[in-house]
């Protein structure tokens, strides 16, 4: 076995030399330091994301994307087809948790100032792809044309609508039409599987290939002890770390699949009236609750229209962070970076709270 | 003691051996059973066969299962099969064929249908929808109206 | 003559006679001068007969009314078309109104020629009826064939706009019916008209628009109308409502009620003001109408409740088997046999509701034992199919089982490799 992989080895190596790959793999190490278990949560984010992929392209065997037949194909995958169930069940779960793996790492990498030059493009790509995240998560969430899922797009493309200037395109663009039906769903569809995991990949294939050049950046604050100690090897220490972690992940994983099933819903009814509560998924709900709490008009301009401009430039500011924080000099911590993060988490903790006790 | 360390390592490894095969047993199991197709192959039951040919004599008809409504299928006293679904438009009853009326009757308030669906007598409101029917040898094979 | 003469007296008789044969179906001059006079009540007749039944027919005036209608007027004095000798009769009175249509209407031979369909009995039903014999008595405000068909003008009983269309029919009755100046020398209630408008079978005629829904001639008859005999209540509402009568003829109800002298289904369901029936109706408590005739101490008493008992039993028993298995349903669990067993529950719910008819608590037990085995059937595997979730929650735990160990020989590894070497004990 090992003789015939040394001789693969040869074989490609004669033609495209791979020996620089290998010593880089060999060389390749992790700084160790407080707070190096946070580099985990990158290596989550793809893990998730490669289950994604994996289960996706499974449930595409057997998955319809019209509004006729959507809903039958969810209940044929989850009660003909064996271990249908499962899959769908990782599937809807492992997003969730692909999204806040994703939300936790930047949050990781925001505290530990690693966006600073040189890292400026590995946080725009990041940021990117969270927004790109969401957006799987969005388009596929709609997907199984239940009630929960039709109501909740409905109510999500409406405040799309709202977007200063480009509010009413916007809209149109999302739902293929004036109201959610059947072609807002081949759209959503066509977003999920294609152009969104051909960003996405692009996105990921730049922000990896960053890291590897570059290298893990680590704290000003750590960067004595990072240097007095030996850093963690990748191959093999730090990935049987990684590995743990992953499966410990999986083993969270099927925890929630078994215990907390995806359920299969009713069919959507474009005429029903909306079930009361509805609301998007957690990843929308603090932008959402904020959006309800806002005055009908605030100085006589429309209040949602204040709102989306507040998220608007709040979110501006956090794309653009790496530009507004450009590193203290001294290495002395940054108090406003820690104190903006901590505000901007509360804040999005206390409306995604306020958002689910309200209902 | 270097038995006492090869001993040591040979159960990591087992250990990590078993852990990794079962666990991957417990994955790939599951996704091969899923890949292969059920034995009802359409999600939409396009296709279900509700008879065969020698069981339904014209003057006949059958109950069956189509999905999650019962349907009836018959074979009309002139020799035509014809298929409906099998609940009364009335009050949700299962209806039937009456040899001695030639009619598809309802015994819950006496409503009739005649062959073509139509309601024609007592409370049903509306005729009984049609569904497809067509011969695959000796299977007669119902499916939804497209 | 010169023959040019001769010619032109030709052609002239030629003109007149195409004129007059051409005049022949057309030359009516009833309508023609008709038509033109002032007074309303004389030239109206005249300007309705455009849309009339019998005008289409090739019916004029004078096959009613006598008379000869290629007559003219001559002058004030002396009108030949009216002549005795013409046959003329003019207006009819209103006692001469039935005999006067009834002189074709009655006649078989007659009405063969243009719809041998129709029947001709409806002069004989009419004397039969309530109108009839009033009118016989010289009564003047009593409803005669013009009342209800109107006269000039008269649309076809298919037209949708004749006032003896379903939809139009009970109008027409409360026309008088429903006038209570008009029925209190008769003593006659004047409340069916809008009692029936809400009713059930109101609601189906009027709402629904279905014209097989009764009105008031489905019960009463129409050339016959007189109110059913009390003996045969049953018979004329289970024209429509067989399954009911069945039961009911042969339940003790029957001999029950002809004894009392109460009019069989109108005693629990009413007349004109059928409302919709629930099982509201069954029962002893208060405003449940068996409760009205059977107290404590009875068998019926205790009958009734155990009718109603059966029935909200079975109720709940469905419901429940419902609840559990739309729950397996929506939670993505394969149900569909649960659901076509859920129908057959139904529909022996339904049937129990037509048994009640028959007052039997043997006969309804037999019903809905039917439909509780049937929801509990339901329910079983709606539960089954609920335990199936609990069953994959085990084989998920035996992944994390597997998952675990990967942890713990992983975390062994790292500890293996990275354990600072030891000094040589080769």
């Amino acid at each position: 076995m090992r003789v015939a992989a040394t001789r693969l080895y040869h074989w490609v190596d004669e033609r495209i030399p791979l020996s620089p790959l290998v010593e880089f793999a060999r060389e390749k190490s992790v700084p160790s330091h407080r707070y190096s278990v946070f580099y985990f949560f990158g290596g989550a984010t793809l893990f998730f994301f490669g289950l994604q992929v994996a289960t996706g392209i499974l449930l595409l065997l057997y998955y319809r994307p019209t509004a006729e037949a959507a809903f039958e194909s969810v209940r044929f995958i989850m009660t003909e087809v064996s271990f249908g169930w499962l899959i769908r069940s990782i599937h809807s779960w492992s997003a969730n948790l692909m999204v806040l793996c994703a939300f936790l790492h930047m949050a990781t990498v925001f505290f530990m100032r690693a966006y600073r030059k040189p890292r400026e493009m590995t946080w725009w790509t990041g940021a990117l792809l969270l927004l790109v995240s969401m957006g799987f998560g969005f388009s596929g969430y709609l997907l199984p044309w239940n009630e929960l899922a039709f109501f909740a797009t409905r109510v999500g493309t409406d405040v799309a609508r709202k977007t200063p200037l480009i509010g009413e395109f916007l809209s149109q663009f999302l739902r293929g039409g004036d109201d959610v039906t059947g072609a807002t769903l081949t759209r959503f569809f066509g977003f999920h599987v294609a152009v969104l995991p051909m960003i996405a990949t692009t996105l990921l294939l730049l922000h990896l290939l960053f890291i590897q050049r570059q290298g893990m950046s680590v704290p000003d604050s750590q960067t004595e002890e990072a240097s007095r100690r030996p850093g963690t090897k990748f191959f093999p220490n730090y990935f049987l770390r990684e590995l743990i972690g992953w499966a410990v992940a999986l083993a969270i994983l099927a925890a929630l699949a078994s215990l907390f099933p995806w359920e299969l819903g009713r069919k959507a009814d474009p005429f029903a009236p909306a079930p009361a509560g509805i609301k998007p998924e957690w990843y929308f709900l603090f932008m959402f609750q904020t959006l309800k709490y806002l005055p009908a008009t605030i100085a006589g301009i429309e209040g949602e229209f204040v709102g989306l401009v507040f998220f608007g430039v709040g979110g501006l500011l956090w794309f653009f962070w790496p530009l507004i924080d450009r590193g203290s000099p001294g290495g002395k911590p940054s108090r406003l970076v820690t104190t903006v993060g901590v505000a901007a988490l509360a804040f999005i903790g206390v409306m995604t709270l306020l958002g689910y006790i309200g209902s | 003691m270097s038995e006492d360390r090869s001993s040591r390592r040979s159960f990591v490894d087992w250990i990590l051996g078993a852990g990794i095969t079962g666990s991957l047993v417990s994955f790939l199991y599951p996704v091969l059973k899923f890949v292969i197709p059920p034995p009802v192959a359409e999600a939409i039951e396009l296709n279900v066969v509700a008879a065969t040919v020698e069981e339904l004599p014209p003057n006949t008809a059958k109950i069956f299962k189509f999905g999650r409504r019962p349907g009836l299928i018959v074979n009309t006293p002139a020799g035509e099969l014809r298929a409906f679904d099998a609940i009364c438009t009335h009050l949700n009853c299962t209806v039937q064929y009456r040899e001695d009326f030639g009619q598809i009757w309802c015994a819950c308030h006496n409503g009739f249908y005649d062959l073509s669906g139509k309601n024609i007598s007592g409370p049903p409101p509306r005729p009984l929808p049609r569904l497809n029917v067509a011969v695959r040898g000796n299977e007669i094979v119902v499916s939804r109206e497209s | 003559m010169a023959w040019p003469l001769r010619f032109s007296v030709v052609v002239a008789g030629l003109l007149a006679f195409t004129v007059t044969v051409e005049g022949q179906n057309q030359r009516n001059n009833c309508i023609d001068c008709h038509r033109s006079l002032d007074d309303e009540e004389l030239s109206q007749p005249a300007r309705a007969a455009v849309d009339d039944v019998h005008a289409s027919a090739g019916i004029t005036c004078a096959d009613c009314h006598g008379g000869n209608p290629t007559l003219e007027i001559v002058d004030e004095d002396y009108d030949p078309a009216k002549e005795p000798s013409t046959g003329f009769v003019g207006a009819p009175s209103v006692g001469d109104i039935p005999t006067f249509c009834g002189k074709c209407h009655a006649d078989a031979a007659y009405m063969q020629r243009y719809d041998p369909n129709l029947p001709v009995d409806q002069l004989a039903q009419y004397w039969t009826s309530g109108h009839g014999k009033k009118l016989r008595e010289g009564a003047t405000d009593i409803a005669e064939c013009v009342s209800c068909h109107g006269s000039h003008g008269m649309l076809a009983v298919s037209d949708p706009r004749a006032p003896v269309y379903p939809t139009k029919v009970a109008g027409t009755c409360g026309g008088c019916h429903a006038d209570e100046e008009h029925m209190a020398p008769y003593g006659l209630p004047t409340d069916q008209m809008a009692l029936h408008r809400e009713s059930v079978h109101g609601r189906a005629l009027y709402q629904d628009g279905d014209l097989s829904a009764p009105t008031c001639n489905t019960c009463h008859g129409n050339h016959g109308a007189s109110p059913p005999g009390l003996s045969s209540v049953s018979l004329v509402c289970g024209n429509c409502h067989a399954i009911q009568r069945d039961f009911f003829t042969k339940s003790p109800h029957r001999a029950a009620f002809a004894d009392l002298g109460e009019p069989e289904c109108e005693t629990c369901h009413g007349n004109h003001e059928v409302a919709p029936v629930t099982d509201e109706l069954l029962g002893v408590a208060e405003g449940q109408i068996c409760g009205e005739c059977h107290f404590e101490d009875e068998e019926a008493y205790t009958i009734a409740k155990t009718l109603r008992q059966d029935i909200e039993e079975l109720k709940a028993r469905i419901a429940e088997a419902r609840t559990t298995v739309e729950g397996a349903a929506v939670a993505g669990m394969e149900v569909s046999e649960a659901e076509l067993i859920l129908i057959d529950a139904n529909q022996a719910l339904v049937k129990a509701r037509n048994t009640v008819h028959a007052v039997s608590a043997d006969a309804l037990r037999e019903q809905t034992d039917t439909g509780r085995k049937l929801a509990d059937q339901a329910l079983e595997m709606g539960i089954a199919a609920l335990g199936e979730l609990q069953f994959r929650q085990k084989g998920l735990a035996v992944s994390v089982f597997f998952i675990l160990l990967v942890v713990i020989g992983l975390y062994l590894k790292i500890q293996q490799i990275e354990r600072p070497p030891r000094p040589t004990d080769e």
